[in-house]
């Protein structure tokens, strides 16, 4: 980790805090304090896109842990945060849990099923686990619906009563900000260590080269399912989140197109990196936002009878292009750009040409 | 009687499946790529016979030729702007690259035509009902089993009795040695991508002439087809074929029989515990790593 000139790591905490130096203190805390304070300035259709990316961001930094740390390629991340949503609203609904203790039940039961779709990975590796957890995206959605209709409420949109915290009713979007975000940070930090600790580090071996890793003594079956299990936990969080973020949860939310997209986010943020997971998201979110504002005044320019399914068709178009632009282009992501732009500020005046 | 003709319909079905998967396999065996993008590559086909014969009234074998020279020009340029500059990079890479691919595909077919599902006026194929002896198949069904078997025909001899298909299989075994052997890998790679893309247009069409075309739901169709690649094994082509018709088989069956949302996601379970039992599949080659 970079400090500043001047800086000694004289003692063993010194050296492995992430938040050292005083200036690092102040950007911290006045960071948390921005965020805090964001409900205050920002109108309900803005909290409405933060949460949303706040709950992104934490499914998207289980998906990091799995395919960008561990090399294991998910398509199923969306299918187990619907896991999580549903759990959540059947442990509110059917059991009467209050949210914050029915959150961790989701997690826990979202964090199992995904160990068991990762199963398979201790024989196959690269696409034919693509393929597996493919196969849970469609097995998902068919249980939601079909095995007990009468508790999930089949395809039917359930609707749940508004969570509480410490008596206060979560009933606003910027009230439901506070605890999103809260969990937000937390992950990012979490997350954050476990890249550095021996978990992470076994993680990235294998992902370099999982029969190296091995050879070193790695349990690399152990591993992966870890990797499973902390991306589905995080999605299974998520997905609880969502379930009290909407107020209301539907099968048809939790598709392979979203799943994509989570794997799009970490491609574009930059595979492995935490912050790029973050970048990422804010990117991906942003662009529906802009496309969604903009693109009637783009149909405008046509006739009309394209007009409607140009609406449509934007948004696929310009997500398949972005992703496949950085992946020919910049295939580090957006995570290295930041890391050049941070050099080059750095050694200002003296910094190379970008 | 009912097991019968459930097994039938199956049979007739996996052929179209079969059709798909081959084209999976092809891909795979000479550049590994495993494709994604496939019910995209189907679905555009479909579109493009639909415009030549519905919105062009061309006659049909002009717009079968017309359908044949977009499909050519689509796996083309498929293989030249997107997999050409992602040669031989990571796994992650390809497959995220092909899901690209089958985002672009769609966003283009919802905006060229719209999102609603579209049918075939007037089918392409004759629909009358062959009967034998209780068994009803579907007359199109059988048309498209019989062009789908003619496929695999003249498939297999390009690749047993043509140059081009001998420098095809060398290709898949070997890039760098065949490239020694003076083989064009990057000519071989354009012509795989122009065949998936054929036999994915043929799928289209026989799939909208059945059931009819659109942007959204046909894609998830092909999708069927991974399990049948997986069955049979990713590398043989034999394999695709009689995972394609085993695939269909037991989706008819098990709907046909059980419940037919069960039958929806069969193919799902049988892939799930093939890769939990036997990831090589039936004819699938047992891969040796080194360090």
């Amino acid at each position: 980790m970079w400090r500043p000139c001047g800086t000694f790591d004289d003692t063993y905490e010194k050296n492995i805090s992430i938040v050292r130096t005083p200036a690092q203190w102040i950007l911290t805390l006045a960071s948390l304090v921005a965020l805090a304070l964001v409900p205050q300035f920002a109108s309900g259709r803005v909290i409405v896109t933060v949460n949303l990316i706040g709950i992104s961001i934490i499914s998207a930094q289980g998906l990091n842990v799995l395919t960008g740390m561990t090399g294991q390629i998910s398509l199923g991340q969306a299918a187990f945060m619907g896991v999580g949503a549903f759990i959540q609203m059947m442990l509110m609904n059917h059991l009467g849990f209050p949210f914050w203790l029915a959150l961790p039940f989701a997690m826990l039961f979202t964090g199992l099923m995904g160990v068991f779709f990762g199963l398979p990975s201790l024989r196959i590796k690269g696409f034919y686990l693509a393929m597996a957890t493919l196969a849970a995206q469609f097995l998902v959605p068919w249980m939601i619906i079909h095995i007990r209709p009468d508790i999930t409420g089949g395809t039917n949109t359930i609707t749940i009563k508004p969570a509480s915290l410490f008596g206060m009713v979560l009933s606003s979007q910027s009230r439901i900000y506070y605890v999103i975000m809260f969990c937000t940070v937390v992950v990012i930090y979490l997350m954050r260590n476990l890249a550095r600790c021996k978990i992470g580090r076994a993680f990235i071996a294998i992902r370099d080269n999982d029969l190296a890793a091995e050879v070193m003594g790695l349990e690399i079956f152990r591993y992966k399912l870890l990797s499973f299990f902390i991306c589905s936990l995080l999605a299974g969080l998520a997905g609880g989140l969502w379930t009290i973020w909407m107020g209301s949860v539907n099968v048809d939310i939790f598709t392979l197109e979203e799943s994509v997209w989570y794997l799009g986010m970490i491609i574009v943020g930059g595979l492995g990196s935490v912050p790029g997971a973050v970048f990422g998201v804010i990117f991906i979110r942003l662009l529906y936002l802009f496309i969604i504002i903009w693109a009637p005044t783009v149909s405008g320019f046509f006739p009309t009878v394209f007009a409607a399914s140009i609406e449509k068709g934007l948004h696929p178009l310009l997500f398949g292009l972005i992703i496949l632009l950085f992946l020919i282009y910049e295939p580090r992501g957006m995570s290295h750009r930041w890391e050049i732009v941070k050099n080059w500020y750095r050694s200002w005046p003296f910094s190379p040409g970008v | 009687m009912l097991t019968l003709q459930f097994f039938t319909t199956g049979l007739l079905v996996g052929g179209i499946y079969a059709l798909i998967a081959v084209g999976i396999v092809l891909v795979y065996k000479a550049t590994r790529i495993f494709n994604f993008a496939v019910g995209e590559l189907l679905a555009l086909g479909g579109f493009f016979c639909y415009t030549f014969f519905v919105l062009f009234h061309f006659p049909l074998w002009l717009s079968a030729l017309g359908t044949l020279i977009m499909a050519v020009i689509t796996g083309s340029l498929v293989e030249r702007l997107v997999l050409r500059p992602l040669l031989s990079q990571s796994i992650l890479t390809i497959i995220m690259a092909t899901l690209a691919l089958s985002c672009i595909l769609r966003g283009l077919m919802l905006i060229f035509w719209t999102g609603y599902s579209l049918s075939f006026p007037e089918p392409l194929l004759p629909r009358k009902p062959f009967i034998v002896r209780d068994i009803v198949m579907p007359q199109e069904m059988m048309w498209g089993f019989i062009i789908a078997m003619i496929a695999f025909i003249v498939l297999a001899y390009f690749f047993l009795k043509t140059r081009t298909g001998l420098r095809m299989r060398s290709v898949s075994e070997d890039h760098e040695l065949s490239m020694a052997c003076g083989v064009n890998i990057t000519r071989i790679f354009a012509l795989t991508w122009i065949f998936a893309a054929v036999l994915g247009t043929l799928g289209g069409v026989l799939l909208g002439n059945r059931i009819g075309l659109s942007a959204v739901l046909t894609p998830p169709i092909a999708l069927k087809a991974f399990p049948a690649v997986l069955f049979g094994g990713v590398e043989s082509i034999s394999g695709a074929i009689l995972g394609g018709l085993i695939t269909g088989i037991i989706e008819n069956l098990v709907g046909g029989l059980i419940d037919p949302s069960l039958g929806e996601i069969s193919p799902y379970v049988i892939l799930l515990l093939v890769l939990i039992l036997r990831p090589t599949g039936l004819f699938g080659l047992k891969r040796v790593e080194r360090i």
